[in-house]
């Protein structure tokens, strides 16, 4: 308040009466004296009162305690006393709901006014007054509103159905009110129409499965009528909403278009950015030698690059998602490089986003001008945008082979300047070069140790070391400079530590006569005075290896590796394509899929894009690929960098360490550990600098194999190079594992085809009903879920003395809302002592309650005798479904996204199962393994589950070799199920 | 959709806070303070996530107006509708400051409530809104029930940005072409990237609803109407200059007040204006593009403490014109001591706080030259770090469009009332600015 303080001095110096002056009062007992100006009988003296009521509350003052003074202003025809009014109603309804109810009869009131704007104003607030008893007086004005003769108050209105549907969903559905909103599409009025749409849209969000918005052919020439007549924004809603819908075939895809693209031209970005969402989406459906797919094509490019001419803020949206339109079409800018060019003046963060857009249109037509410019940024004062710009040098080197030469002199004229941070990012990028192309520029080598002192980073020192390691044999002082390197071996971080041991060993193979002693320095220091398993473990496997087989190591490590491809920084395809569909919104900003970053079951449907036409590709294998020549996909990789992180990367490239138990133990026999050791000896080996260079070292197979070779690793060909040899050493752990790939095989594909799925465990039925209760009728029961239908399987006995017919049933809301999905079929009357069994298939889109607790079900059933009431509980593992096993990468970000206060962990125990076994199990009742990762002889599986209502959980199980106990971490958004998830790990897990 | 609005002065305190979202709490408010308004670091973002909740930011001089949202939001809309709630807060009270803000608070409030319902943006043209929401709340009863049906159809209706019954004694309307051209070019005088961007703004005073058609000298359709053959448009020189015959736009787009669909299938650009002033269209060029004025510097570093430059511009314009606000900035290293300098024309100073010497010159015919030279000084530093050499820039002002775009007609027809287009009084100006205009040196 101390603002408005000084406001008021100068007030008192004779500046002009303002309302500012209402944020003046900050004396003492000022409640008291704004409760007696309320209760003035002064108009004027009460509207001033009111002002500063609302003064105060905005700037965070509790002014609650004026509630019954205020409502009482609210009966006035001064409008903007009773909108002041109202502003006070809708912050503090809620913390006053008993009063709150004192407002409703002017509400009613108001909504019968004979001004429309009156009208809209009391329907326009009434719903944002968030009091469940107003609730229910709000429906019949509100109904009268939604069918008013004036547009403005119906478009009021139908904003209002959405207010109260996030209040109260049910009393939405049950008073119709959806129905009203349906037919405010076929509105006469556009703004109605797109207010009605967005209003839908949004319900439609939070039920996933409901077909609210049922977008049919003659729904969409609705929508694009009204969406030449409404305002800007009104166009958006409506945008938006077609992008949501499937065309029937490419000639309906077609049409639409045609009438979409006009909007390309429109002032406001957020129209272009959608009509361009609608576009990408429905060309997809369009076959390719289609004319009109090309004139679309090239009608995309001058829109997109206008976005660039727009204020910064909207251009980094814009950019964001350009980023994303060239990685799905690389080719509609191909030709626009220039205007990707940075700025002196541009905000960092629009540099930023510019940087990454050239290097993904950097081709050999344009090189030229990018590594001139590229240059040119280099120099620049921001630290960031240095960095990226000199390791785009290195992106350009990799992905146009004709540049590479100017591009290495460009690097090596960067390195001249001396400065720091130039210089080690420069060598990162050149250790890459030389990835790409081996043999060819190792003249640079000499410039590069003279740089060596200056490395302080981590990453830049690895890449140095992999450098001298790799080219030993052509420098004369190789064996001094990583000596130099070894002295303060632990104080180095784990990449260089790993790094240096790799290099050394190579070294060693390379001039084993002068650098024996370095070799088994730096062993012993990785073996013995280390506390890091994996570089115990690479210690470990080079001294056997070593030591048992020299020409054998020789053939491993400097076995000849697979080169990096260019692609290394896609986005992963299948996140693409749901972005695609996102575009305009926050997710294509962050990159992420909404569900990472949205709470509840909204936003958590995944969109796709619609199937390919013609060509009989499948969504599978989009062609984000064209401009390179790989066949495969190109492998992606994470850039997350913790724990997590590193653990998928890990699973993402096949041959690396995740070889379950590749445990040092003495026991083993050398052979032992070769076929284990060997592989992530390979893997590390064709990664190179360890860590964090996973981002921009690309494992080319890693996808590939995850897709094509399933189970079957075994042929991939950076291993076949060490391993051919022996395929038969396994390490004893793998035992069971039908082959070589068998034991790999299940971590990328648990269900593809590695041991089959048990089924789901359904428990043996239980007494729900006892007779004595209910007249003779005994019900026993339980629950099931086959083949993705959930089914309560009960018996019904009579043991009374007469007859029993007309059976039916009924659930009270439940917390999932399950319901009979078709009546209790029992046909036959049921005779004294009989039992009958049924089956009840049952839905989950009945009404929704949360139940104490959460599995409660309370049931009804009736019969010609009476109704009978009981309850039960259902295992949440009835409402797991088939499609809930999360993609990896989303997992990753959901994991990490879900606040550490939701994770709760149980420990299972007395399980005498191992790891494969028990996740197969898991599996048959929809826990699905997504990775599994083996430290120190703890398996750890990383599961996810998908409930009926879309929420996921995620869980991680830690198994350790020969303890009984399992730990278990369940994370989830909603925590209140991780105790039933717990209760139906240990079900399945026991039976 | 968006969740609150709040508006912060320069020190974080909230001059405005509005909710609409129940997920979004008090919290969040000072979660932005805290994050973004009190970090230390540059802002790296306009969008930031914390704590699962997102804010979208922008700034009018030193006024911060935050958006905020847990939902996967319409990121651009959010963008626009925080550009076009600056647009209406400027048209109602002025420059958006803090003092003005707090003045207006109880309007920002109403109109806040009028334009963002439940998050979701509705009618925001001040147009409109000005005829219901007064800053006096001196309006707002005593309406009459035709008043207030009009004002309801008119912020739903198609025509949302114009009032019906607008009358002028004097129908009138001015058409400015402002256009800012952009340069980057190389030390060599290559043309690294040029572009034009263009706006057409037209004020216009014309009564009832008159119905416009606006022509120039598009590529596109001056070639269509070369095929047919006759061009029968009237007034076709009427308004436009001679010059170069056609230009071809790049990209436009255009108020919403113009039929887009027209647009895309005929290229004619025909719309009910606005009353007052707006913009009626934006563009873009690429091809052709006249550049006012080149620079060629040259610089040359004489030992490790003096750097000598000399900087030449010429005009590159027909000699009858004059641009005008000339001023050529050549950046200095950050060591400079001192600083002499000799200018043909106009004057030139070296300034130590801006690093740069600034020459201006008032006035410059078309087809002359000017030079510049100057010593500079240094201090010796043991800074191993190059001094970067940022780009020397250029601004002035030209009485010419640089993308060679000539309004050809604008057309007037309004048939209820008797005025006809040849009644209506049409100006017609052209100004061509410099925008981001670089040389690298």
């Amino acid at each position: 308040m101390e603002w408005a303080s000084q406001l008021c001095e100068n007030r008192g110096l004779g500046s002009k009466m303002t309302d500012s002056k209402y944020f003046t009062t900050t004396k003492k007992g000022e409640i008291f004296e704004l409760k007696a100006e309320l209760n003035s009988d002064k108009k004027e003296k009460k509207k001033e009162a009111v002002k500063k009521v609302i003064a105060s509350m905005t700037v965070g003052k509790d002014v609650s305690a004026l509630f019954p003074d205020v409502v009482n202003c609210m009966q006035t025809d001064n409008l903007e006393l009773k909108k002041l009014v109202y502003l006070y109603l809708m912050n503090y309804a809620k913390s006053q709901p008993d009063m709150a109810i004192m407002a409703v009869n002017t509400f009613v009131k108001d909504c019968e006014d004979l001004n429309p704007l009156i009208r809209a104003l009391a329907v326009r607030t009434m719903g944002c007054i968030r009091v469940d008893k107003i609730t229910e007086y709000l429906c019949e004005p509100l109904r009268k509103c939604l069918k008013d003769e004036d547009p403005y108050v119906r478009k009021t209105a139908a904003v209002c159905v959405a207010k109260l549907h996030d209040i109260n969903a049910q009393l939405v559905e049950d008073q119709g009110f959806l129905d009203t909103l349906k037919d405010l599409i076929s509105d006469s009025n556009p703004m109605v129409v797109a207010n009605a749409v967005a209003a839908l849209s949004e319900i439609a969000e939070s039920h996933p499965n409901s077909n609210l918005l049922d977008l049919n052919p003659q729904t969409i020439n609705k929508l694009l009528t009204a969406l030449n007549e409404c305002t800007e924004w009104g166009q958006i809603f409506i945008l938006d909403c077609l992008a949501s819908y499937l065309p029937r075939d490419d000639r309906e895809s077609q049409s639409i278009c045609e009438r979409v693209t006009p909007r390309l031209s429109h002032a406001n970005s957020a129209v272009v950015l959608s009509a361009v969402k609608v576009l990408m989406k429905f060309m997809e459906m369009l076959p390719k030698d289609l004319d009109y797919y090309g004139t679309l094509l090239k009608k995309l490019a001058p829109p997109l690059v206008t976005l660039l001419s727009a204020e910064p803020e909207l251009q980094y949206v814009a950019l964001r998602n350009i980023n994303l339109i060239v990685q799905k079409r690389p080719e509609i800018l191909k030709h626009e490089m220039k205007v990707f060019f940075v700025k002196y003046n541009d905000p960092i963060y629009v540099k930023l986003e510019k940087l990454d857009i050239m290097i993904r249109l950097a081709s050999q037509a344009n090189i030229a001008q990018v590594l001139a410019e590229l240059k040119e940024y280099a120099t620049e004062v921001d630290v960031d945008f240095v960095r990226k710009a000199v390791r785009a040098i290195g992106r350009c080197a990799i992905k146009v082979e004709q540049s590479a030469e100017r591009c290495v002199s460009t690097l090596l004229d960067l390195i001249q300047t001396k400065v720091n941070y130039v210089v080690q990012e420069a060598i990162v990028v050149i250790k890459d070069i030389f990835r790409k192309y081996p043999n060819k520029y190792e003249s640079v080598i000499a410039t590069l140790c003279e740089n060596l002192d200056s490395l302080d980073e981590p990453e830049a020192r690895a890449a140095m070391i992999w450098i001298v390691g790799e080219y030993a044999e052509r420098i004369d002082n190789a064996d001094e400079l990583l000596e130099s390197f070894l002295e303060g071996f632990h104080d180095e971080s784990t990449q260089v530590q790993l790094q240096l041991l790799t290099a050394i060993v190579k070294l060693f193979l390379k001039k084993p006569t002068e650098t024996q002693e370095l070799v088994q320095q730096v062993l012993s220091l990785a073996t013995q005075d280390s506390d890091n398993p994996d570089l115990r473990d690479r210690g470990y496997i080079y001294w056997r290896l070593l030591s048992t087989d020299p020409v054998a190591a020789k053939e491993v490590v400097l076995a000849e590796k697979p080169l990096i491809s260019e692609e290394t920084d896609l986005i992963e395809p299948t996140l693409l394509e749901e972005l695609i569909c996102h575009i305009g919104t926050l997710a294509s900003v962050y990159h992420k899929p909404p569900s990472a970053f949205v709470e509840g079951s909204r936003g958590v449907q995944h969109k796709r894009l619609p199937p390919r036409a013609g060509s009989g590709e499948s969504t599978e294998s989009p062609d984000v690929g064209q401009s390179g020549p790989s066949e495969a996909p190109p492998a992606v990789i994470p850039s997350q960098g913790d724990l997590l992180g590193d653990l998928l990367n890990l699973d993402l490239a096949p041959p690396t360490a995740t070889v379950p138990s590749v445990q040092p133990s003495m026991q083993m026999g050398a052979m032992d550990l070769l076929g284990g050791g060997l592989d992530s000896l390979m893997g590390d080996e064709s990664d190179t600098p360890g860590g964090r260079t996973e981002v921009q070292s690309p494992q080319p197979y890693s996808d590939y194999s995850e897709r094509e070779l399933g189970g079957d690793i075994g042929g991939s060909p950076s291993m076949g190079a060490g391993l051919g040899a022996a395929p038969a050493a396994m390490p004893a752990s793998l035992g069971s594992a039908p082959a070589v790939g068998g034991g790999l095989g299940d971590l990328f594909d648990l269900g593809g085809g590695v041991g089959m799925p048990t089924g789901s465990y359904v428990a043996p039925k239980t007494v729900w009903l006892l007779a004595m209760k209910a007249k003779g009728l005994e019900i026993s029961g339980t629950f099931a879920r086959r083949g993705g239908i959930i089914q309560m399987d009960l018996s019904l006995t009579n043991k009374a003395m007469s007859v029993m017919t007309d059976f039916a049933i009924q659930f009270n809301r439940n917390s999932f809302g399950l319901a009979p999905a078709g009546p209790l079929q029992v046909l036959t009357p049921l005779s004294p002592n009989q039992t009958i069994d049924v089956s009840l298939p049952l839905s989950t889109s009945g009404p929704v309650m949360k139940m104490e607790p959460l599995n409660n079900l309370q049931v009804a059933v009736k019969n010609n005798i009476d109704v009978f009431y009981f309850s039960c509980q259902y295992p949440l593992s009835l409402l797991f479904v088939e499609d809930g096993k999360m993609d990896r990468q989303v997992f990753l970000a959901t994991w990490k996204d879900i606040p550490n206060d939701n994770e709760a962990q149980f420990q299972i125990k007395d399980i005498h199962l191992n790891s494969d076994v028990a996740s197969n199990k898991l599996q048959g009742s929809n826990i699905f393994t997504i990775a599994k990762r083996t430290v120190e002889g703890q398996d750890m599986l990383y599961q996810s589950v998908k409930l009926t209502n879309g929420i996921w959980v995620l869980a991680e199980m830690r198994i350790q070799t020969g303890n009984p106990n399992y730990t278990l971490s369940i994370k989830c958004r909603a925590p209140e199920v991780c105790p039933f998830v717990y209760q139906c790990y240990e079900l399945v897990l026991k039976n | 959709m968006i969740g609150g609005l709040f508006i912060y002065n320069h020190k974080g305190e909230v001059l405005i806070s509005r909710v609409y979202r129940d997920d979004i709490g008090r919290n969040a408010v000072d979660a932005f303070r805290v994050n973004v308004i009190h970090a230390r670091q540059q802002v790296r973002s306009p969008v930031t996530n914390i704590a699962r909740t997102s804010f979208f930011h922008v700034k009018r001089s030193n006024i911060w107006l935050a958006a905020v949202t847990k939902q996967n939001v319409n990121a651009a809309m959010v963008f626009e509708f925080l550009y076009k709630m600056c647009d209406v807060m400027t048209a109602y009270f002025g420059k958006i400051s803090e003092e003005n803000i707090k003045n207006n608070f109880v309007l920002i409030y109403e109109l806040l409530d009028e334009i963002l319902d439940f998050g979701y943006p509705q009618n925001s043209e001040t147009g409109a809104l000005k005829t219901f929401i007064t800053q006096q709340g001196i309006k707002g009863q005593p309406q009459t029930k035709e008043e207030q049906s009009q004002i309801t159809s008119q912020v739903t209706g198609q025509i949302g940005w114009r009032r019906e019954g607008i009358k002028y004694r004097r129908n009138e309307l001015f058409l400015d072409v402002l256009e800012s051209v952009n340069l980057l070019m190389s030390p060599q005088g290559q043309v690294l990237s040029a572009h034009v961007s263009g706006r057409v703004v037209m004020k216009s005073y014309l009564s009832g609803m008159p119905e416009c058609k606006f022509g120039m000298n598009d590529k596109i359709v001056i070639d269509k109407q070369g095929k047919g053959g006759t061009t029968d448009e009237p007034g076709k020189s009427e308004l436009g200059g001679s010059g170069k015959q056609s230009i071809a736009i790049d990209d436009c787009t255009f108020h919403q007040c113009v039929r887009l669909s027209k647009f895309d299938s005929e290229r004619s650009i025909s719309f009910i204006p606005p009353d007052g002033e707006y913009e009626l269209m934006r563009y873009r060029t690429t091809k052709d593009i006249i550049l006012p004025f080149r620079v060629i510097p040259l610089v040359r570093e004489v030992g490790r403490t003096k750097l000598e430059v000399k900087v030449v511009i010429k005009s590159n314009f027909k000699p009858s014109l004059l641009a005008q606000k000339i001023e050529v900035r050549i950046p200095t290293p950050l060591n400079t001591s001192g600083v002499q300098v000799i200018c043909m024309k106009g004057k030139a100073k070296y300034k130590a706080s801006e690093n740069a010497i600034v020459w201006k010159i008032k006035r410059m015919a078309g087809m002359k030259e000017s030079q510049i030279s100057a010593e500079i000084e240094l201090l010796p530093t043991n800074d191993k770090k190059k001094w970067a050499r940022p780009p020397i820039s250029m601004n002035f002002e030209v009485p010419f469009a640089p993308s060679g775009l000539k309004v050809r007609y604008l057309k007037v027809f309004e048939s209820k009332l008797n005025y006809s287009d040849h009644d209506v009084i049409k100006w017609v100006r052209y100004i061509g600015r410099s925008g981001i205009y670089e040389t690298r040196c």
